[in-house]
């Protein structure tokens, strides 16, 4: 940039027209401009968003950005979730709370997923931000309702407390009582995921009646009917609520109950929750239905009937999660009834049974796709599929931006031609040009990854399991996904030529998972050695891989880059190049 | 206990690993090696058809099958074993799906003084009427799904899944894998009988049950344990002779 046309603006024109600008990728490419905007942009950053805790130390990031007041972390990679990473891993938020008890006490917002939080955090960010506002823990562990205790009795200001699918562990305290009496500020409370002894009902009812802002309020399990309504009652402005919809049979006193209170909510727009829910309640929510644009019905053991009733009364349905109890038929009348609808995913009622217990084919999915212009999310697990179908589906939507298939059954073919899968997922690369979330399933050959590389320009999560036959399924990736940035992988027969012909490619992507793959520890070495700013790690409960015969592959592979450099809390069964014993710290 | 023997109906496991389903095409399970077939392990698994949840093999460290199994050719079910991670659904929801019927029994405790157990049995009645066209969406077995475990002197506690295991034998032995680690092969292991049952090793398995007592895991049925476990303790064997916990800790037969 002409050193005339960057001085003839101030910095504190600068930094006010900065202050517009909240995405951080545009932010960072603000900061890239010349020396003097980074300078000015780096002072005025308030948020900050961090995808994988290793990549960066939080001294870095303070160093870089001096005032924070918002971050949000993510530790364990995604397949945690599916207990492929072995507890004691990693992702410790701790030293993160720490470095920035010091440097942020104007810290607000603290946004966690998938990391170890303790007590011992909890309470330093209880004692050290005095105007604490949100905290959510999303798939966290470690801590307990000791910790929740601080929060609640230090946190005066505090709006938004969101455990969702976190695992809390009871300590038997009576958190919520722990509230002031004179605190007021509760916009959204998640507590969905706390078992029953940990939630005490009027301790419940008196928080959310002094709390006049509380738009979001998700109960755990425990609550049944009739408290559920008086809370309801208590909370008539609320936007999104979740709660148990426990019963033993229809009692037409708590029925009506729970009928006015819904036909309270104006404001009411997204519902969930609905465990053990009995069909015979559901009509007590048909007053809210015509506005709803949320619902969650996917913990929810309702059958296709009952189903096909509830979202015919909502027109307005822009997101549904659903069990596939609501089969073929009720996906039917969801595409002719919700013309709305942006997001579905439907899961399976009974995983592991290899009879199906409901009548979901891929035609449910055609039929959405056909009937909702708007559908852009896709999560579906069904039991059998076909390239015909598929191709259907890219057809009718190509504006379709995540999709995600699980044929349960891992390398199940097309159920009319037994072909592999290679031309429908082909299909939906070519035609859905802006998809950016991709997972795989299904009877998959070298083919699929040979279209993913030509055709998914935009593509930056790929998940596959069972797929594939040689290193050319996986360098076909790695060479044709310009804008990949996680790609997980399992029990795929790729290997170290695909890897270390693109080592390149792994240092402008966020991470790489491998398991049960065919890496080899000799590779590992080879590419840590490579690429310096790559960390790569193998997890390996066998002992240690060198001990192992030259052709024996590793167990499970995560490779990150980082400017951090190789972490200091590895757990014994996590191996690094380094034979470092200095490197193995307890966190 | 009328969920203890359901457990004991024995029927087929339908699921094939490796079959090409509905398929002529004869294609042969691509897949690496990690997929354990009925040969890993010395008991065939098998599942009730009504929604009872096979075992998901969790032991972390997935062992490797001798050799790439070859599978069957459509038709007859064999007794195979899941995959660890597989279908990809969060623990989180898995443990929520099995815990369908099981959150109905504590809650009983809880404020919710209303409902009185004739309603639980009343509902129970409606679920089996409701469930004679259809697959009974809550005939769930009340596995439990992951439990804590921890090891004395080890800081960081594991987790195990009890649905992937039909036996003392197995649950012990993946114990074994995970905390005590050898440099023998894997294999053995498994045949291997578990020193933590037979009381031979310096440690011994003890389990934290409802009421909140510790008891020595292998004195009650499979099928009772799995109902009554709430979290898991591998504990030095000495310590369990200087125990003043006062609970009666029976003898392993």
């Amino acid at each position: 940039m002409p050193k005339r046309l960057a001085s003839s603006l101030s910095d504190e024109v600068l930094e006010h027209v900065f202050s517009f600008i909240q995405s951080e990728k545009d932010r960072n490419v603000v900061s890239a401009v010349c020396k003097s905007w980074y300078e000015i942009e780096r002072w005025c950053r308030r948020k900050i968003f961090v995808g994988n805790c290793y990549a960066v130390s939080p001294e870095m990031v303070i160093r870089r950005f001096p005032q924070v007041r918002s971050i949000e972390l993510k530790g364990k990679p995604h397949f945690a979730d599916f207990n492929l990473v072995p507890d004691g891993w990693g992702g410790y938020v701790l030293p993160w709370i720490t470095e920035m008890a010091g440097a942020y006490p104007w810290l607000d917002e603290i946004r966690l997923k998938r990391m170890v939080v303790t007590d011992e955090s909890l309470e330093l960010i209880a004692k050290s931000f005095k105007d604490f506002k949100v905290l959510v823990l999303a798939s966290c562990e470690g801590f307990s309702t000791d910790g929740l205790a601080a929060i609640a009795a230090s946190c005066k200001n505090l709006r938004e407390l969101d455990l969702r699918e976190s695992e809390v562990d009871d300590s038997s305290v009576h958190w919520l009582s722990h509230f002031p009496e004179t605190y007021t500020s509760m916009v959204s409370l998640n507590i969905s995921c706390l078992g029953s002894g940990e939630v005490s009902f009027s301790a419940l009812e008196r928080l959310v009646s002094r709390c006049p802002n509380l738009r979001s309020l998700k109960l755990n399990r425990a609550v049944p009917l009739d408290k559920t309504a008086n809370i309801l009652r208590l909370a008539p402005q609320l936007v999104e609520f979740s709660a148990c919809t426990y019963s033993a049979e229809l009692r037409s006193d708590v029925f009506s109950n729970l009928a006015g209170a819904f036909s309270n909510c104006k404001e009411l727009r997204s519902l969930s929750g609905f465990w053990d829910v009995v069909p015979d309640y559901l009509p007590a929510i048909y007053s809210v239905c015509s506005r709803l644009t949320s619902l969650n019905l996917s913990y929810a053991t309702i059958l296709s009937p009952d189903l096909i009733k509830l979202v015919s009364h909502c027109p307005s349905l822009q997101r549904l999660l659903v069990l596939d109890y609501i089969e073929d038929s009720g996906l039917e009348a969801l595409a002719s009834n919700c013309k709305d609808l942006q997001e579905l995913r439907v899961f399976p009622s009974d995983p592991f049974d290899a009879e199906p217990n409901a009548s979901l084919t891929e035609q449910g999915l055609v039929a959405v796709s056909l009937g909702c212009p708007k559908l852009q999310s896709v999560l579906y697990f069904c039991r059998r599929m076909s390239n015909a179908a598929l191709v259907t589906i890219a057809q009718n939507r190509p504006n379709l931006n995540r999709f995600r298939l699980c044929i349960i059954e891992p390398n199940t073919a097309d159920y009319l031609t037994g072909e592999p899968f290679d031309v429908g997922f082909g299909a939906i690369v070519e035609h859905c040009k802006d998809l950016i979330r991709l997972s795989l399933s299904g009877l998959l050959t070298d083919c699929v990854f040979e279209y993913i590389g030509k055709y998914a320009k935009k593509l930056e999560m790929l998940s596959v399991a069972f797929a594939g036959d040689s290193d050319l399924g996986l360098h076909h990736v790695l060479s044709g996904c310009e804008s990949l940035r996680k790609l997980e992988i399992r029990d795929c027969p790729f290997g170290d030529k695909a890897l270390l012909t693109n080592a390149a490619k792994l240092e402008t992507m966020q991470s790489l998972w491998m398991s049960s793959c065919s890496v080899s520890f000799e590779a590992c070495k080879l590419l840590s050695q490579k690429m310096p700013r790559l960390n790569v790690e193998v997890i390996d409960e066998r002992g240690p891989p060198d001990s192992r015969p030259e052709n024996c592959t590793v167990d499970k592979l995560y490779i990150y880059r980082s400017v951090a450099g190789p972490r200091f809390d590895m757990p014994p069964f996590v191996w690094t190049k380094d034979e470092d014993l200095a490197l193995r710290l307890s966190p | 206990m009328s969920e203890a023997s359901s457990y004991l109906a024995e029927t087929e496991l339908e699921l094939g690993l490796g079959l090409s389903i509905g398929g002529p095409t004869g294609k042969i399970n691509k897949a690496s090696g990690r997929i354990l077939t009925a040969k890993d392990f010395p008991v065939p698994r098998r599942a009730s058809m009504n929604g009872g949840t096979p075992p998901s093999v969790t032991v972390s460290g997935t062992k490797r099958a001798a050799d790439q199994s070859v599978p069957h050719d459509g038709g007859s079910p064999t007794a195979t074993s899941q995959v660890v991670g597989w279908p990809p659904i969060r623990s989180y929801r898995m443990n929520s799906l099995v815990n369908n019927n099981q959150a109905k029994a504590p809650r009983a405790e809880e404020e919710h003084k209303g409902i009185n157990e004739e309603e639980e049995e009343e509902e129970e009645d409606k679920a089996i009427k409701d469930g004679s066209k259809q697959k009974k969406p809550n005939e769930n077995l009340g596995h439990i799904g992951f439990i804590k475990v921890n090891m004395d002197g080890i800081r960081i506690g594991r987790k195990v899944d009890l649905n992937a295991h039909s036996s003392y034998h197995s649950l012990a032995s993946a114990l074994e894998n995970m905390f005590l680690r050898s440099a023998g092969a894997e294999k053995q292991q498994l045949t291997m009988p578990s020193k933590l049952l037979d009381g031979s090793s310096e440690f011994v398995l003890t389990y934290e049950d409802k009421e909140g007592d510790w008891m020595l895991v292998g004195d009650v049925p499979w099928m009772m344990f799995l109902t009554s476990v709430r979290r898991l303790r591998i504990m030095k064997t000495s310590e369990l002779r200087d125990s003043t916990k006062g609970t009666e800790l029976k003898e392993v037969n």
